[in-house]
């Protein structure tokens, strides 16, 4: 067994931690060194300026509005996706009430879960392409071709800046329940079947046993769905960048970090700038995700 | 059958065997039983609603790829008066479509084929040798997973640049597999940590080699979490959006990815008053993704939530 052993280990890690630390490892480090400098990408090497990239971030009112917005997304996305999620998973596995002592799904539990998670399979960026048509401002836009029917105003559902964020934040949701569905089916056909056939003997209904039964023994997986969407609460990119008028309008009223930092980099050349930019994101994703995972921490409950 | 489901959840593979038989009494506590009722209908209306709103889109683009100009920009609820697929060839031809794919299946063939050969290689050793600096180098890999890609957005750009990689697929397809690493490492660790160690013990005795132990033995031993990780990887750089639009830059437009295309397409569509094509174009990207999604779902499904259940 001895015979080799290190040539091999070496062998076997060079390639993938070779190419791991010059494309990964060494932009991130980087990323630190060059969001402390005026780098525009012409002069060879870039000037150290200290702060001054955080300082004007300080007073950039698009960076607000951006922040502001991943705010928004945070609350709102995670509870409305898990809300909705926890309700069709709960019918897909447990809404058929018990049968011959065992819980089951409502009838056609299965082509719901399919058709649910298909969302899952599409890029963003085509499913931003898709909302194009269905959320246009006229009555050509499919949902305001509906409302017309009943005599509905056509509404600016991206064009509205009071409204176009809550547009794009309804698309998420639509795209990421059919993930949550299935996540938490999973955790639900991990309880045992006797805690309900033993709730159902001492005559707790359906309401009772989704609240006393199966949301304390889904906390783990909650928690881990939580952190998925918190975390993708920071990002946007894509949706907001095919999706919305002007690239982050109207007005900055959807904009989100990511598209400013691609922006400032790849439309203006501050490289310098966007990388201060991509810091503080780096920074918020960190303290939202060592917080929530503090804040959620609960007892396990052990069967 | 040892599919990736039973592998990615042990905690789904081991109910209860045989219990239904020992509770049949209990069959007669039965509480609107099949769902009927109040409850059951509106569980139902509630269901096929959402169900309503996922099909709606996806179906009333691929309709509207056989609409005219007019007919797209008039009441959308009207059905296509023809069924012709001169859009779709348009698509497939002048807005690049059928290259836009074509560079996409290579790019992401050669990409999860690498992500899958390097992520097993360094996982296998991470998993199953002891060496110093073995915790390290874990958790280097690891440690990609908690950083934003737009971190590290800007460098990356450089780096691809200084190495001649700028618009070229290897360049693509080499960051895609980096930016693979820390997930499948982390999973596949994890999931060679749990085979037995006597098969490869046995096979070393009989003077089998460390390489050949790990091609000809601990593979397809590993094959249903190979086959979750897979999944999720030819799924995740197929639908990669960022990557691409910086990397394959305006310049080198016949070596797009669908996405960009995709995007690209629905900008043009104004100034080239071609909204069939688009709309078919989109139809084009989504119909092989949802045939291979209908095959696959249970598998699909298992794999992208795979990351999400210890």
């Amino acid at each position: 067994m001895r015979h080799g052993r290190y040539p091999f280990i070496i062998g076997f890690l060079a390639a993938p931690l070779i190419l791991y630390v010059v494309f990964v490892i060494s932009p991130y480090f980087q990323a630190f060194y060059i969001a402390l400098t005026d780098w525009r990408g012409i002069t060879a090497t870039p000037e150290y300026t200290g702060f001054d990239n955080f300082a004007r971030l300080f007073d950039d009112e698009v960076f607000w509005h951006a922040v502001r917005h991943h705010i928004v997304l945070l609350v709102a996305m995670p509870l409305l996706t898990i809300a909705i999620a926890l309700f069709f998973s709960f019918l897909l596995n447990l809404g058929g009430g018990s049968k011959g002592g065992r819980m089951t799904g409502v009838t056609g539990s299965t082509f719901y879960r399919v058709v649910f998670f298909f969302p899952q399979v599409l890029a963003v960026a085509i499913v931003g392409v898709l909302f194009q048509a269905i959320y246009r401002p006229d009555e050509s836009g499919v949902i305001n071709g509906l409302l017309g029917k009943i005599g509905v105003q056509p509404i600016g559902w991206l064009t509205n800046p009071d409204l176009a964020l809550w547009s794009i934040i309804a698309v998420m949701v639509w795209q990421a329940v059919g993930f949550y569905v299935v996540l938490f089916s999973a955790g639900m056909s991990a309880i045992p079947k006797d805690v309900f056939e033993a709730a159902a003997l001492d005559g707790a209904g359906r309401f009772r046993m989704f609240f006393s039964i199966t949301l304390p023994l889904l906390w783990d997986t909650l928690q881990v769905g939580w952190v998925y969407l918190g975390i993708a609460a920071f990002d946007g990119f894509a949706l907001v960048q095919v999706l919305s008028v002007d690239r982050g309008g109207p007005d900055n009223a959807t904009t989100v970090l990511p598209l400013e930092i691609w922006r400032n980099a790849f439309n203006f050349s501050k490289y310098g700038y966007a990388s201060a930019m991509g810091v503080a994101l780096f920074f918020m994703t960190i303290t939202f995700a060592v917080l929530t995972l503090r804040v959620t921490r609960r007892e396990r409950i052990e069967l | 059958m040892a599919t990736p489901t039973s592998a990615a959840n042990p905690a789904a593979a081991n109910k209860p065997a045989g219990r239904s038989a020992a509770t049949k009494p209990a069959a007669t506590t039965r509480r609107g039983g099949g769902g009927t009722g109040v409850f059951g209908t509106l569980a139902h209306v509630a269901l096929i609603v959402w169900a309503i709103l996922i099909i709606g889109p996806v179906l009333w683009t691929f309709l509207a790829s056989f609409k005219t100009n007019a007919q797209i920009f008039g009441d959308p609820l009207t059905l296509p008066t023809s069924f012709g697929f001169d859009s779709w060839v348009r698509a497939w031809d002048k807005a690049h479509i059928g290259l836009y794919m074509w560079n996409t299946v290579f790019v992401v063939a050669l990409s999860t084929a690498g992500t899958m050969l390097l992520g097993s290689m360094a996982a296998y050793v991470l998993a199953r040798y002891e060496f110093p600096g073995n915790r390290v180098i874990y958790f280097i890999f690891v440690s990609g997973l908690a950083f934003p890609v737009f971190l590290a957005l800007v460098p990356l750009f450089f780096v691809v640049r200084n190495l001649g990689l700028l618009g070229t697929h290897g360049g693509v397809i080499l960051v895609y597999i980096a930016y693979s690493l820390p997930f499948t490492v982390f999973f596949l660790t994890a999931f060679f940590k749990t085979l037995p160690t006597s098969v490869a013990e046995a096979a070393a005795i009989d003077g089998c080699s460390h390489t050949r132990t790990f091609f000809q033995i601990m593979m397809p031993m590993a094959k249903p979490g190979l086959i979750s990780i897979t999944i999720f990887n030819i799924l995740g750089q197929w639908n990669q959006y960022l990557l691409p639009i910086v990397l394959l830059p305006g310049n080198v437009e016949d070596k797009w990815l669908i996405t960009q295309g995709i995007a690209n397409i629905s900008v043009n569509a104004g100034y080239e008053a071609d909204w069939p094509g688009l709309f078919a174009g989109l139809s084009i990207t989504v119909v092989p993704v949802m045939i291979v999604y209908i095959i696959f779902q249970r598998q699909i499904q298992s794999g992208l939530t795979s990351g999400a259940i210890k």
